[in-house]
C-alpha cells in the first residue's frame, strides 16, 4: 500500500469514483456468491460431512475421500510444479534477457500451454499418463497433468517478481564478491517473496478450480484413496457430478463447494505463514 | 486472527490426518476372512450417465467384500466401448443398444431410460400429439399460441450429437438431426432441467428418472404423457411407454469371475432398489 | 540482464556451485517448452485421421456441425470462441485493474486487506459454480429481455466473472511492485495523486498488467465447463449477443464422450485449431506489449 498525497483534482476524483465503482461491484457480486452458497449448502453440513464417505452417489454422507484426494493431489502437484517453476522462472529472469531468441521461445510457449483448454489436457492428461506412462488413474497422474497447468501461470508471476527488483541489488551484491548461488537464494528470492507467494496462491487457487482435467485423470471413484497410484476423485469433480450428472444432488454440491471455500481460505492463511517463516530464515 | 486462523487450520488439518489414518488402520485383518470373499480389482468405465449408479453398485459390494477394489471412471459411451476393446477396463458402461459393428463386445441389459418431454409446471399444455412435437421441434410451430393460446415464443431444448437419448428421440419422432432448429442445446439432463424449470417456455427432453426425482423434490417441470401414455418409470417398467433407451454393461471375451461377480449383483433385488433410486428401471 | 561475473572467469569462483545451478536451471526450464512439444505432438497424432477423410474446406465451407451426418462447420465455433473471449477481457480487464487500483491506493488498509483474501478465494472456485450460478441466476434475467437467456451476453458475463479475480491479484502485484524509488521521486517533484498513479506507476507496472492480461486471456479461451452450461451451444454465428452460440471448447466438451472415429478426429483437430487461434492472439499481444517485443 502505497501512500501517495492526497490533493483532489478532477481527475483524482474521477479515478477514484471508479475503482470504488469496480471494488464495490466486485465486492457486492462475488459477496452474494459465497452468501448464496453458505445458504443452501450449509444445512447439509455436519461434522459427519467431513468424516464420512459419500452414500447414494454423494447425495447423503460425507465427503472424506475427497477432501483426502484433493490434498494429495494439491500437495504433490505443487512438489512437482514449484521446483520447475522456480527454477525457471529464476533462470529467465536472471540469465536471459528479453530480446532473446530463447526467452521468447519459452516465453511463447508457456502462454500457449496457458491458452491449452482445461478438457484438451485432460484428455492430454490421460492419454500420456494415464495409458501411455501407465500410471493409470491416479493421483499422481492428476497432480502431474495440473503441474502442467499451473505452470504458467506460477512461473510468469514469479519472474515478474524477480525482474522488479531493482538492478541495483545485483551489482551491490557482485561488487561484494557474493556468489551467483548466495545472491538469489539469499537476496533476491526473500524480497520477491510477496510476489511468489502470490504465485503459489494462484496456482493453489487454479488447481482447486480445475475440474475437467482430473475427471480424465485423477478419476471419478469415491474410495479414500490409499496411495498416489489410487484413483480418487477431487472436490471439484464431485461438486461437478452432484449438480451437473446426479438428480438431486444440487444442496450436496453447494455444501461441498462451501467446504471448499473454507479449505482455500485455510491453505492460503497457511501459505502464506509458511513464506513468511522460510523467508525469515533465509533472510538470517 | 492470522494466528488464530492459523492454529485453526493445522488442527483442523491434523485432525483430518488422523481420521486418515484411523480409516486404514480400520480395515480387517486378512486372517478372518471368510473363504468366499472377492478379492482384486476391477475396472468400469464408461457413460457419465450410468456412472454414479454403477459407482454406487461398487461402493455396496465393496462393503460386503472389503478386499474388493472397484473403480468407476467416466469418458462416455464411447470410451466405454474403446476401452474394452482394448482390453483396459473389465467392464464398459454403454447408455444404448449396441450397433450392429459392435458385436464384438457382449451386452449385460442393466436397466431401461425413459424419454419424456418436459415443460415448465406452470405451462398450461397437458399433452402433445406427435405431429405436434414434431411440428415444435422442426420450427414449424414457434409460438405457444397455436398449443395453449399463451403468446410466447417456444424454447425449443435439444441435445447435442451422439447422446443416445437424442438418437433415440429422432428414431421415434423420424427426424433427421440436420432438420431440427433448436434454440438451446444441452449436454446432460441436469442441464435440461436447469433450464426448464427456469424457463416458463421452454421444452425439453430428458430422461424420465432425472425427472421424476426432481418433480419430486419439487423443481419447477412436469413431464407431459407421449402417445396417451404418462411419463412415469411405472408406464415404462409395465412396457406402456413407447420412448425408452437401454443401459447396457458390455464385457468382450469369457468374463473373470470378479466381473462375473459384479454383473450377478447388479442383477439382484438390492441392485434393483438402488436403480429404482437412480431413476431407471430394473430389468425383470 | 545476464549477472555481470561471467561464469568463464573461473579464477574468483571455480566450477562449483554456480555452473551446477545454471544446469540445473537451464534443465528445468527446458522441461517447459518439451511438455508444450508434449502436447502438440499428442493434439496432431489424434487429429491427423480426419484429414484421411476429410478434406479441410470442408472445416470451412460445410452448412452446418453434424458429424454424424458428414459435415463439419468449424466457423461459427472459431468465431464464437473468439467472440466470447473477447468480450469477457472486454468487460473483465478494466474492471480488475481499478479494482486493483482501489486496492492498493484509495482503500482503507482493512478494506484491501479483506478484498485481497476474498479475491485469493474466489480463484480457486471451480468455474462450475460460476456456470452453475450463470444458469440460475444470468440466463432467466436474460431471458426476461430476450429468449432463450442462454447466449453470448450470458458466456461473456460468466467468463468475466471467472477471469476477473486473478486479473485482481495479477494487477494488484504488479502495482505494488513498483519501485518505491519512483514514487518519491514524483513525489517530491509535487506531482499529484492521479499523475503518480498515470503518469509514474502504471507505466511501470505495465508489464506485469500485461502478464495477468494475456494469462488469463489464454485461461477465458480455454475455459469449457461454465461456457457449456450458458452460452446455448447452437452451431451458428450469433446475429446479436442474445444469440446461443458454441465455442470450440464447449464442442469438444460436449461430443468427445459420444464421438467414434472420424467425429473424434475432428474434435482434436478443433483442439489445434483452438490452438493456433492462441498462437496468433499471442504474436498479437507481443506485437503491442510494452516489454521491448516479447509479451
Amino acid at each position: 500500500m502505497n501512500i501517495l498525497p492526497t490533493n483532489n483534482n478532477a481527475a483524482d476524483t474521477l479515478l477514484k469514483i471508479a475503482s470504488w465503482i469496480s471494488g464495490l461491484f466486485i465486492l457486492l457480486f462475488f459477496g452474494y456468491l459465497l452468501f448464496d452458497i453458505t445458504i443452501n449448502g450449509i444445512s447439509r453440513i455436519d461434522l459427519g460431512f467431513f468424516h464420512n464417505t459419500p452414500v447414494n452417489a454423494g447425495r447423503q454422507g460425507g465427503i472424506f475421500p475427497m477432501l483426502i484426494s484433493t490434498l494429495w493431489i494439491l500437495a504433490l502437484c505443487l512438489c512437482i510444479a514449484l521446483p520447475i517453476g522456480l527454477a525457471t522462472a529464476i533462470y529467465l529472469a536472471e540469465y536471459t534477457n528479453e530480446k532473446q531468441t530463447l526467452t521468447r521461445f519459452i516465453r511463447r510457449s508457456l502462454n500457449i500451454i496457458a491458452g491449452v483448454p482445461s478438457i484438451v489436457m485432460g484428455l492430454f492428461g490421460y492419454a500420456f499418463f494415464v495409458i501411455a506412462l501407465q500410471l493409470g488413474f491416479s493421483i499422481l497422474s492428476g497432480a502431474l497433468t495440473l503441474a502442467f497447468m499451473v505452470l504458467p501461470l506460477l512461473i510468469r508471476s514469479i519472474e515478474d517478481s524477480l525482474r522488479a527488483i531493482p538492478q541495483s541489488y545485483r551489482l551491490n551484491a557482485h561488487a561484494l564478491g557474493l556468489s551467483q548461488w548466495r545472491i538469489i537464494f539469499q537476496i533476491l528470492l526473500p524480497i520477491a517473496s510477496q510476489g511468489i507467494l502470490l504465485a503459489v496462491i494462484l496456482s493453489i487457487g487454479r488447481a482447486m478450480a480445475e475440474t475437467a482435467a482430473l475427471l480424465y485423470t485423477s478419476g471419478y471413484v469415491m474410495r479414500t484413496p490409499d496411495s498416489m497410484m489410487d484413483s480418487g476423485r477431487s472436490l471439484s469433480v464431485h461438486i461437478f457430478d452432484l449438480s451437473m450428472n446426479v438428480p438431486g444432488g444440487e444442496q450436496s454440491a453447494y455444501a461441498s463447494a462451501l467446504v471448499l471455500i473454507v479449505l482455500l481460505l485455510m491453505i492460503n492463511i497457511f501459505t502464506a505463514f509458511i513464506s513468511q517463516i522460510i523467508v525469515n530464515k533465509s533472510i538470517r | 486472527m492470522f494466528r488464530t486462523g492459523l492454529i485453526t487450520t493445522t488442527i483442523i488439518l491434523l485432525s483430518l490426518f488422523v481420521s486418515a489414518c484411523e480409516q486404514t488402520a480400520n480395515s480387517p485383518s486378512t486372517a478372518t476372512l471368510p473363504s468366499d470373499q472377492l478379492t482384486g480389482e476391477l475396472s468400469i468405465t464408461g457413460s457419465s450417465t450410468i456412472a454414479p449408479l454403477a459407482a454406487e453398485l461398487a461402493q455396496r459390494l465393496e462393503s460386503k467384500n472389503p478386499q474388493l477394489r472397484v473403480n468407476v471412471q467416466t469418458g462416455g459411451s464411447s470410451r466405454g466401448l474403446a476401452d474394452i476393446r482394448q482390453g483396459i477396463s473389465d467392464i464398459g458402461m454403454v447408455s444404448r443398444k449396441l450397433n450392429d459393428n459392435e458385436h464384438d463386445v457382449q451386452a449385460h441389459l442393466l436397466a431401461q431410460d425413459g424419454v419424456s418431454i418436459i415443460v415448465h409446471k406452470s405451462n398450461p399444455v397437458t399433452e402433445l400429439t406427435t405431429e405436434q412435437i414434431k411440428s415444435v421441434y422442426l420450427g414449424k410451430i414457434s409460438n405457444w399460441q397455436s398449443l395453449t393460446g399463451r403468446d410466447k415464443k417456444i424454447t425449443v431444448i435439444h441435445k447435442a450429437e451422439g447422446r443416445s437419448t437424442l438418437e433415440v428421440f429422432l428414431d421415434f419422432f423420424k427426424f433427421k438431426n440436420t432438420q431440427i432448429k433448436p434454440d438451446i442445446i444441452i449436454g446432460d439432463n441436469e442441464q435440461g432441467i436447469k433450464l426448464v424449470s427456469r424457463n416458463p417456455n421452454a421444452i425439453a427432453y430428458v430422461s424420465i428418472g432425472t425427472a421424476e426425482y426432481n418433480m419430486k423434490a419439487g423443481t419447477s417441470i412436469k413431464t407431459l404423457p407421449l402417445n396417451g401414455v404418462e411419463a412415469t418409470t411405472e408406464k415404462l417398467a409395465s412396457g406402456q411407454f413407447p420412448l425408452s433407451r437401454e443401459l447396457n454393461f458390455i464385457t468382450k471375451g469369457k468374463p473373470s469371475l470378479l466381473t462375473q461377480a459384479y454383473i450377478d449383483f447388479s442383477k439382484t433385488d438390492e441392485a434393483a432398489n438402488i436403480i429404482k433410486d437412480f431413476g431407471f428401471v430394473p430389468v425383470k | 540482464m545476464k549477472p555481470p561475473t561471467s561464469l568463464k572467469t573461473s579464477v574468483l569462483f571455480p566450477l562449483n556451485k554456480d555452473k551446477i545451478l545454471l544446469l540445473g536451471l537451464r534443465v528445468l526450464a527446458g522441461l517447459s517448452v518439451i511438455s508444450l512439444l508434449f502436447i502438440l505432438f499428442y493434439l496432431s497424432k489424434e487429429a491427423i485421421p480426419v484429414f484421411k477423410n476429410i478434406e479441410s474446406i470442408k472445416f470451412f465451407t460445410d452448412k452446418s456441425w453434424h458429424p454424424l451426418s458428414g459435415e463439419y462447420l468449424l466457423l461459427p465455433m472459431i468465431v464464437g470462441s473468439l467472440l466470447i473471449m473477447a468480450g469477457a477481457m472486454l468487460f473483465s480487464i478494466p474492471l480488475g485493474i481499478f479494482a486493483a487500483i482501489l486496492s492498493q491506493f484509495y482503500a482503507p488498509a482493512w478494506f484491501a486487506n479483506v478484498m485481497q483474501r476474498l479475491v485469493e478465494i474466489l480463484s480457486g472456485i471451480p468455474s462450475v459454480i460460476y456456470g452453475f450460478m450463470g444458469i440460475i441466476v444470468i440466463v432467466p434475467l436474460l431471458a426476461r429481455f430476450e429468449a432463450p437467456g442462454t447466449s453470448v451476453l450470458a458466456g461473456v458475463l460468466v467468463l468475466s466473472f471467472i477471469v476477473l479475480p486473478n486479473i485482481v491479484l495479477i494487477s494488484r502485484n504488479a502495482l505494488s511492485q513498483v519501485d518505491a524509488i519512483h514514487i518519491d521521486n514524483a513525489m517530491s517533484l509535487g506531482l499529484s495523486r492521479y499523475a503518480i498513479i498515470r503518469h509514474v506507476i502504471l507505466p511501470q507496472a505495465k508489464s506485469g498488467l500485461f502478464t495477468g492480461i494475456v494469462l488469463q486471456s489464454g485461461r477465458a479461451i480455454g475455459e469449457t465447463l461454465a461456457v457449456l452450461m450458458v452460452c446455448g451451444n447452437v452451431v451458428q454465428i450469433p446475429g446479436s449477443i442474445f444469440d446461443p452460440v458454441r465455442t470450440l471448447t464447449s464442442n469438444i466438451a460436449l461430443e468427445m464422450a459420444y464421438a467414434m472415429d472420424d467425429h473424434r478426429s475432428a474434435l482434436f483437430l478443433s483442439g489445434l485449431l483452438l490452438m493456433g487461434v492462441v498462437l496468433i492472439i499471442i504474436l498479437v499481444a507481443e506485437k503491442i506489449s510494452p516489454r521491448e517485443n516479447t509479451v
